[in-house]
């Protein structure tokens, strides 16, 4: 299981998550390339955190297959720890940030490094760390923050802190839950343009439902509806599609 | 936020207080004649130093409840085996000057017709042995519960269940004749350490110094901890543990780690604890005195390493007094004690300090800001 069998980073096939008979995935399948950016949108219960949860290790699918890294990876059998490690981050829906940390060791903890409880005992912030820390916290534009408890932020800024993490982490592949959630317009269009230029060397996911947002990312779009693929294509293939208008305008 | 320097101001205090206690505690019991009325009688002499041994228990707590959110109600079994190690050095120590005289068998041993020494006494006649099994016992039984609790990912109240039911099982355990550690009577009678009878004055003023050390040692250890990478992830894996497992952290390892840390220095607490007191047995198994050993840290504020050392000099104090003065009401004022802390004082004694500080600050602040206007 050591040679790429397929070109692509993320894989799932036929996935399929059943909470109490209640599928909340229903043969999922999806392919992300490298350095591909896709923008996943859909109603409410379309089952999008759901997926995001399979292909961290949070959930496992009762049926499926979910392979990363051209196949080399079977991500249902590894924990959430692990899946971090191989390079997936993830960033929550409602951010999650280590409230009684500063700004700066809320990025430090996710910068990539050997995580293991020695490693650390053993570790104090290099100049090196710092200028890694530095470097990340202006890109997310928290540097006058860096001091503050984290718990101290505002909504919008929790949210960029949590995109410095997913940067510290250098992830292949990043997986963005309603990333302009609580955002101001002008937030919501710096975050897409962030975001596009961290998909310039890896793979980034985002799932939102600002139609705005999702227009100014202008990539491919998969349409989530009952846990599985209702339409993929450009926004204007598939806001076009009768079906996800039925979706999404009622019935 | 923790202050990340390795002894902040606090800390200075608390290993001067330390310092003082050694000069001071042993100095005048030494020194100073019976009459004078600085003199401390000797009885107190052990007396105080179970209570530092009491707060080394207490910041082994601190560590794991404070800053990793594992509530333990069963710490008290670390504290106790540490003990019981100790207690069987004391025991060999005694040789042929038992009642029976059995050159070889404790005086327990005799009585249960025993006719040679059990497998697992062996070695314990060797002190390094025995102060080697002070820190692998109770490492060892930390080791394999965390190893199955943690990695099944058993949290909150349910592990705090299971903590006090480790500790329960071997109370029973240590009540039965057969498992040959003393039964209902424990470890008693101890003679002497080094061949130093543990009566002398001498001998009490070294266990005290000796406590007084590990106490400091074991809050330098503590603050090494939390104050190194391992311990920022350990704050994050108990204000967020699952967000934690998303930054790649392998959080059943930082629990285990910690955990068995923890355990041996309760296991150095309890070893310190029983040449002072003079016996272990069953009793100190009892979920009771892990139920307290959390009061202490809460009455003197979790996650502050010094409250919980301060919590539990002050309640054993409290308690000392009041077992003396109304016995039947202790378990009433330690009842109050929590109530009261958990609702008025979230964070003990060290939140009330705090708070002092930012009333200070807030006040030379306003006199600050209202000199201009004069
Ligand atoms: N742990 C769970 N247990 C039971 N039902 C769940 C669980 N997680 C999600 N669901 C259900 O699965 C469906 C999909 O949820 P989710 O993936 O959060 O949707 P989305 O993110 O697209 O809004 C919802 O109906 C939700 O109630
Ligand atoms: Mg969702």
């Amino acid at each position: 299981m050591d040679q790429k069998i397929s070109p692509e980073l993320l894989y799932l096939n036929d996935v399929s998550v059943v909470f109490d008979g209640f599928r909340a995935l229903n043969s999922l399948s999806l392919t992300i390339g490298e350095k591909e950016m896709r923008a996943i949108i859909g109603p409410n219960g379309a089952g999008k955190t759901t997926m995001m949860d399979v292909i961290t290790g949070k959930t496992r699918p009762t049926v499926g297959t979910a392979l990363f890294d051209g196949g080399v990876h079977d991500l249902t059998r590894l924990d959430e720890a692990t899946i971090a490690g191989l390079g997936i981050g993830r960033k929550f829906q409602t951010p999650t940030v280590i409230e009684n940390h500063d700004v700066e060791t809320n990025v430090e903890l996710a910068l990539k490094a050997d995580k293991g409880p020695f490693a650390k005992l053993f570790s104090r912030r290099t100049p090196q760390v710092q200028e890694r820390i530095d470097e990340i916290l202006e890109r997310v534009r928290l540097k006058n923050a860096r001091h503050r408890r984290a718990g101290d932020l505002s909504h919008g800024q929790k949210q960029w802190l949590e995109i410095g993490m997913l940067l510290a982490q250098e992830p292949k592949l990043l997986l963005v839950d309603e990333p302009a959630a609580g955002m101001t317009d002008a937030e919501t269009a710096d975050t897409a343009v962030l975001l596009r230029e961290i998909a310039e060397t890896r793979s980034v996911v985002v799932v939102e439902h600002d139609m705005i947002f999702v227009r100014d990312l202008d990539v491919k779009v998969t349409v989530l509806h009952e846990g599985s693929v209702l339409a993929e294509g450009s926004l204007d293939h598939v806001s076009s599609n009768e079906r996800v208008i039925e979706v999404y305008l009622g019935r | 936020m923790t202050s990340t320097r390795l002894i902040d101001f606090k800390g200075y205090v608390f290993l001067a207080v330390l310092v003082a206690a050694v000069v001071i505690v042993p100095g005048l019991n030494l020194l100073l004649p019976a009459d004078n009325p600085f003199h401390i009688p000797s009885y107190l002499v052990p007396l105080l130093g179970k209570y530092l041994t009491y707060a080394l228990l207490a910041l082994a707590v601190d560590l794991v409840w404070g800053y990793c959110g594992i509530l333990s109600l069963g710490h008290g079994a670390f504290f106790a085996l540490g003990g019981y190690a100790i207690g069987m050095h004391l025991m060999r120590e005694i040789g042929p000057r038992g009642v029976y005289a059995n050159p070889e068998l404790p005086d327990f041993m005799v009585f249960l017709n025993l006719k040679e020494l059990p497998v697992w006494w062996w070695g314990f006649d060797f002190f390094p042995y025995a102060a080697l099994m002070v820190l692998l016992v109770p490492g060892a039984l930390a080791f394999v519960f965390g190893w199955f609790a943690f990695r099944s990912r058993v949290t909150g109240v349910y592990l705090s269940i299971i903590t006090q039911a480790l500790t329960f099982a071997l109370l029973l355990a240590f009540f039965r004749n057969d498992m040959i550690m003393g039964g209902n009577n424990g470890l008693t009678d101890f003679k002497d350490i080094f061949g130093i009878p543990l009566q002398t004055q001498g001998m009490r003023a070294s266990l005290f110094a000796l406590s007084a050390l590990a106490l400091g040692l074991g809050y330098l250890l503590c603050r090494y901890i939390v104050t190194s990478n391992f311990g920022k992830v350990l704050v994050a894996v108990r204000d967020q543990e699952s967000r934690t497992r998303f930054l790649g952290y392998k959080v059943e390892n930082y629990k285990l780690v910690v955990w068995v840390i923890s355990a041996m220095m309760a296991g150095v607490a309890g070893a310190l604890y029983v040449p002072q007191v003079g016996i272990i047995n069953p009793g100190e198994f009892s979920p009771a005195n892990s139920i307290e050993a959390v009061i202490w840290v809460a009455v003197g504020g979790r996650g502050t390493l010094v409250g919980a050392a301060l919590g539990a000099v002050l309640v054993n104090f409290a308690k000392t007094w009041l077992t003396g003065a109304f016995p039947e009401l202790w378990l009433f004022a330690l009842g109050g004690l929590f109530v009261v802390v958990t609702l008025f004082l979230p964070k003990g004694i060290m939140g009330l300090i705090g708070s002092m500080d930012s009333v200070k600050a807030w006040t030379t602040r306003r006199r600050a800001v209202a000199k201009p206007a004069e």
